[in-house]
């Protein structure tokens, strides 16, 4: 075979003979048959623009976000995207770049890590932020080995709210259970909240090694963190914030004004675009005094021989290219490039920015609540009472898989079904709103329910 | 390289000093000198069980992380205090005040070196 030709009929042959497989789709037979999309009819022999050509024509038949009214959210955002990100992300000398092994030389891609953290410790409120990680359910992974490796291993419960997103708490047992921690779910209240008594009684004394909430949480819902971070110290435990929307930090204090050891999360709302799966932004932050059980790796400000200022790694002694096995994690890394565009992104608009996108996002969520509570025709808020940020859980007519799939022959992306990994809590749509969804959206949305009941 | 007469030597480099019923350890000046400038040291915590060349715990330097074991059986009666604050004593005076931990045992019928042989040791590792 020649290493830059594609393998042909024959070389087809010889592999599969030597897996032992007789066809192509023997080999990826370990991928569910529901997931996998049936042969794109495209007749045989017709050149690259026809083929082309048909494909757009086929693409248009999607409902996208960029031609119809979208207030689709549950752990990924759209907001403001300024061109600036996209431009100085996609120079070459960052774009090609990947995780210095000589990092010193690196000088730009330190600065930009730096500066990463920086901003990301003063969103939450903690001492130390790392330079990033895969995304929200791998820093929630990371905070939950994090609090087991501070108490030495020996404490192997965590409690964890059923109201945190359902993709994280399922990565998170992938690697929890065999490891041997015991994950406690507690599900929320008749308010959506998960209350402190509730955290106490799951966590035990010096039985749980952490307690970990979202907040604003998987139903929109922003939690009491005060309340459960205290629970979760009486008992022993180390108090962990997880966050899914970071533009709720515009103006919601993030868990270091609460007293959280652990704030992390996922990005993604930081000038990266919703995508099929990603990429997206983890983020990891924790005090000064942990950092030696913290994942990954941090930059740090320093001066150089001239006496000038620059920046170094500080802290990567104990990553898997020097610890191998005994790593503080095998499943980090740095984010460079999304971590890139979180940075661009936050210093493009600024703190006032951010707090603009913020207050919109708010604002216009309240509007859109208090306009479906005047509605009627069986819409409902599933809960009316409780702070939300800029999503909420909305019930009608009909489960949220029937509620999504009419309102989108209605042209409208209403939300995600709120049941679609299960949960306790009533099946209905969960409707993000961010400063994107203009009045004239959000007056399509609320025809659209009107004329769905 | 230093290498005291007086003490016995396990073979991932730790150095083992009877005192009364407990056995003082600490790294030797070869290895504080493979790792470069220790900037911290994990230690363990009093009254755990320690087993012969199993690790007791880990000290960093500026460019890599490396475990120490214990070479005697016995307990942890008390630990170094001071290398929280002044890891670098580990390197300015590993066989005195860088001390790591104290053990309670003795180095009797443990799988230690001598000075002679532990000298021979590193001076093949550095050949």
């Amino acid at each position: 075979m020649h290493p830059w030709i594609g393998a042909g009929e024959e070389d087809r042959r010889r592999i599969l003979a030597e897996l032992g497989l007789s066809s192509i789709d023997e080999l990826f037979s370990s991928i569910p048959a529901e997931v996998c999309v049936e042969r794109v009819a495209l007749d045989d022999g017709r050149d690259e623009t026809a083929v082309r050509n048909e494909l757009i024509s086929m693409a248009h038949a999607n409902l996208s976000p960029e031609c119809v009214p979208s207030f689709l959210g549950a752990g990924v955002y759209r907001h403001v995207q300024p061109s600036v990100v996209d431009a100085v992300l996609s120079r070459a000398e960052f774009f090609t770049s990947y995780t210095p092994y000589q990092p010193e030389i690196s000088q730009g891609t330190l600065q930009v890590i730096f500066e990463f953290q920086t901003l990301m410790c003063q969103l939450t409120g903690m001492e130390v932020a790392n330079a990033s990680l895969y995304d929200g359910a791998t820093g929630l992974v990371e905070a939950v080995l994090f609090a087991h490796r501070l108490k030495r291993g020996k404490i192997d419960r965590v409690v964890l709210a059923e109201t945190v997103h359902p993709m994280y708490r399922r990565v998170l047992s992938t690697y929890a259970d065999p490891a041997g921690l015991e994950v406690v779910v507690v599900p929320p209240g008749d308010d959506g909240r998960i209350s402190a008594e509730a955290v106490r009684d799951a966590a035990g004394d010096n039985r749980s090694c952490c307690v970990a909430i979202q907040s604003p949480n998987f139903l929109g819902i922003v939690e009491d963190l005060p309340a459960v971070a205290a629970a979760a110290h009486e008992t022993g435990a180390l108090a962990v914030q997880v966050i899914a929307e970071t533009v709720s930090l515009g103006l919601l204090a993030g868990g270091g004004a609460h007293d959280y050891d652990v704030v992390c999360g996922e990005a993604q709302s930081f000038g990266l675009a919703p995508g099929f799966g990603g990429p997206h932004l983890g983020f990891f932050t924790c005090h000064e005094k942990n950092i030696r059980q913290m994942p990954g790796r941090l930059a740090g400000e320093t001066l150089d021989d001239n006496g000038q200022r620059a920046f170094c790694l500080t802290l990567s002694t104990r990553e898997q290219h020097i610890r191998r096995a005994k790593a503080t994690s095998n499943i980090c890394t740095n984010q460079g490039l999304m971590a890139l565009a979180a940075t661009i992104w936050l210093e493009a608009i600024g703190g006032h920015g951010l707090r603009d996108v913020a207050t919109a996002s708010l604002s216009r969520a309240e509007e859109l609540k208090r306009r479906i509570a005047e509605l009627g025709g069986g819409w409902k808020l599933a809960y009316p009472s409780s702070p939300t940020f800029n999503e909420f859980l909305l019930t009608g007519p009909g489960t949220g898989d029937e509620l999504a799939r009419r309102l989108a022959e209605e042209g409208v992306l209403a939300g995600v079904a709120g049941h679609r990994w299960g949960g306790s809590w009533p099946d209905g749509l969960l409707v993000a709103v961010t400063e994107r969804n203009t009045a004239a959206e959000m007056e399509a949305f609320l025809d659209a329910l009107g004329r769905v009941s | 390289m230093n290498v005291p007469a007086d003490l016995m030597y396990g073979r991932t480099h730790e150095w083992a000093r009877e005192e009364g019923d407990v056995v003082v350890v600490g790294i030797s000046h070869y290895a504080q000198d493979q790792l470069g400038e220790v900037v911290y040291v994990e230690l363990p915590e009093v009254g755990i069980g320690a087993n012969a060349a199993e690790e007791l715990g880990t000290l960093e330097s500026v460019k890599a992380v490396s475990e120490f074991n214990s070479p005697v059986g016995g307990e942890v009666v008390e630990v170094n205090e001071r290398l929280e604050d002044e890891p670098n004593l580990v390197n300015e005076d590993p066989y005195g005040e860088g001390w790591l931990v104290k053990i309670s045992g003795s180095t009797a019928g443990e799988d230690l070196l001598d000075a002679e042989g532990y000298a021979a040791m590193i001076e093949e590792e550095s050949a």
